[in-house]
């Protein structure tokens, strides 16, 4: 199957030679990271975790892309999103690969990465997440390659996949939990302690995927002759609209609790983020936005005529993709070091070669995801014309 | 390397550190396979041992910055801890605060005056529960048998776990190598390289030939080093004889650094 990613149109080559190019220029600068030292970022001794990490975490959600649309089709027996699992899965798919890279990017000593395995430490939730990252990886890459190649040969995909795909949607649960974990089990970190951690991880992730997937539907079905069905699209928009209104509710309950409490090891890193603290507040803009961002798209998704336009609907998506970003990807990691586990206030900004390594690596994603949809979109074509 | 690595540990007697630093030794034995003997676990004659190392720091005798200041230069020095030019890519081992800081909890608007302007040690609290430890993904910073939490620097990954972990910013990151910025290098004690994570290891490598933790030595009495565990050492005769506090007492990582007030 993976000549069909070789030949394509001239849009399709130009397309994937821009990506090169940009990976080449991430490249660069990594080498340049891994010559030098992580000094090169925007990272200090108070704020030991940045931009890197953040995507991780951002990226953990857009992976559920493949759940929600997996689950309701075994094991609701939803046959129209039967046409889109495999873009789900495909999607999961660089998704969980750019969060192995934002990790392999954060470490100091990248070299002995395999460390992790040698000396395996069940204590430790990062092995875990190691654990749940690769496995979630390999099965979706097992499961979408052999249901798509059935579906080229017009059969039916091999049993023994199916136990997989039961699998799979335990396992997307798990990724999410587990990475909320990375945070949520910390003394000393009042930002991240919080037991409602992994349930938002949850709600941002199926919110976040599947506005991706819609936005990807909306984009295949323009640029190729596959159109992923405008009922598929709009069960996903429910799906959204359930998720972003969760995402919001739960962050409001912490709020709640955060702010009727009055401790201050929890209240600090809030007051941070949204109205500043000792004079230092980078994140403000962007947490307002987030929130403005969040707030616009549920009142579109519930009015049923926004929704079910398809121009507003893509809008409504690009918001709620933007404004978890900026959540999940600046907000959640460096406000739980500010102020630090001393009181002190030292902020983080991201330098220029850390985003550009950030770029690199989200350019290493789209291209993996551009020769998989290539792939699976051709079958589907292939599979219509014959 | 590996040559010289192996011979560091043979001079300066960590294998006096007892079992403790068994994971560097296996470290070694996987990297060997030569004709050369693999490095025993022997404790050095002057070995001090202990169940728990504690220390006690009497910060009523350590009235200024000034009386602090030599031994933080004690430890950073024989240690090979650099000096980095950036305050963001600094590294400390043990380092000086106020009252409200260190104890951020207690922190509170009406204190008594000397307290307010009196100068605290804040370093590795080498907690009996230590969060670090729990975290560390390859176990390169665990406990060792004399409850010293320490590090093996050649598996350290760099992911900075720890880091997030600890509640105390006991630890410090080699954001670029460390080797120009230090400013006198101790040949006795090996430099880091970049990318790895470094704290206090309340001087294992003194205690292992019979010798007081840089700091205690240099605090003129200022400071109790033993056994939390003997109650006939000095740390508990002074805990015994004094009101103590420890840091973040109500996380649950029982530090073992005692602080007179």
């Amino acid at each position: 199957m993976l000549e069909l990613t070789i030949k394509g149109s001239k849009r399709y080559t130009i397309w994937v030679l821009i990506l090169l190019a940009v990976i080449g220029v991430g490249m660069g600068t990594y080498l340049w990271q891994f010559q030098e030292g992580l000094g090169i970022t925007g990272l200090s001794r108070d704020v030991s975790w940045g931009f890197y990490i953040a995507q991780l975490t951002f990226l953990v959600g857009v992976a559920a892309s493949a759940v929600m649309v997996v689950l309701p089709y075994y094991l609701h027996n939803y046959k129209a999103f039967g046409r889109v699992t495999i873009l789900g899965e495909f999607l999961a798919i660089p998704s969980v690969l750019m969060c192995l890279l934002f990790v392999l990017v954060d470490l100091g000593q990248p070299m002995r990465m395999l460390n992790v395995i040698f000396y395996p430490t069940p204590r430790s939730v990062l092995f875990w997440d190691m654990v749940v990252l690769n496995g979630y990886l390999f099965l979706n890459l097992i499961i979408g390659w052999n249901v798509l190649e059935a579906e080229r040969n017009q059969v039916a995909p091999p049993k023994w996949v199916k136990p997989l795909i039961y699998l799979s949607i335990p396992w997307a649960v798990s990724i999410h939990t587990v990475t909320a974990f990375l945070y949520a089990g910390l003394p000393g970190r009042g930002f991240w302690m919080t037991a409602i951690m992994a349930p938002r991880f949850l709600s941002s992730a199926f919110a976040a995927g599947p506005s991706l997937l819609i936005l990807l539907c909306l984009l295949i079905r323009k640029i190729s002759k596959f159109d992923p069905g405008r009922e598929q699209i709009q069960s996903l928009a429910k799906i959204v609209t359930y998720a972003i209104m969760l995402n919001v509710f739960f962050l409001l309950c912490e709020v709640f609790t955060v702010f009727y409490s009055q401790i201050p090891e929890h209240m600090d890193h809030f007051k941070y983020l949204f109205v500043g603290l000792k004079g230092h507040g980078a994140l403000i803009p962007w947490m307002w936005t987030s929130m403005s961002l969040m707030v616009f798209a549920i009142i579109m998704l519930l009015i049923p005529s926004v929704r079910r336009n398809e121009k507003t609907l893509a809008i409504a998506c690009v918001a709620i993709f933007i404004g978890t970003w900026i959540d999940k990807g600046l907000g959640l990691i460096s406000a739980g070091f500010v102020p630090n586990p001393l009181h002190h206030v030292n902020e983080y900004i991201p330098t220029v070669p850390e985003i550009m390594i950030t770029i690199g690596v989200y350019a290493i994603g789209a291209l993996v995801l551009t020769l998989l949809y290539k792939m699976a979109i051709s079958i589907k074509e292939e599979v219509a014309a014959a | 390397m590996e040559k010289s690595r192996r011979s560091f540990l043979k001079i300066a007697g960590v294998a006096a550190l007892g079992l403790g630093a068994k994971p560097a030794i296996d470290v070694l034995a996987a990297g060997g396979g030569t004709q050369e003997p693999e490095p025993a676990l022997v404790r050095g004659p002057q070995a001090m041992t202990a169940q728990q190392w504690a220390m006690v720091i009497d910060t009523r005798k350590l009235k200024t910055s000034g009386d602090l200041e030599p031994l933080i230069e004690a430890c950073h020095k024989i240690h090979n801890v650099p000096k980095m030019p950036k305050k963001n890519h600094e590294i400390k081992w043990i380092w000086e605060d106020e009252y409200g800081h260190v104890f951020p909890n207690l922190h509170a608007e009406f204190v008594d005056e000397s307290v307010e302007h009196r100068p605290f040690l804040a370093l590795c609290n080498h907690c009996e529960n230590p969060p670090c430890v729990r975290v560390c993904p390859t176990q390169a910073t665990f406990k060792n048998s004399q409850g010293i939490v320490t590090m093996d620097m050649h598996r350290c990954i760099g992911c900075r776990f720890c880091m997030a972990a600890c509640p105390y910013g006991a630890r410090s990151f080699n954001f670029f190598n460390p080797e120009p910025y230090i400013e006198h290098v101790n040949k006795e004690y090996p430099r880091r390289m970049k990318g790895v994570v470094e704290k206090c290891n309340f001087c294992a490598e003194r205690l292992a030939v019979g010798k007081m933790p840089a700091c205690v030595e240099a605090s003129n009495g200022a400071m109790a080093f033993g056994d939390l565990y003997d109650p006939e050492s000095e740390v508990r005769e002074w805990i015994r004889s004094n009101y103590t506090i420890r840091r973040k007492q109500n996380l649950g990582t029982s530090p073992s650094v005692y602080y007179i007030i």
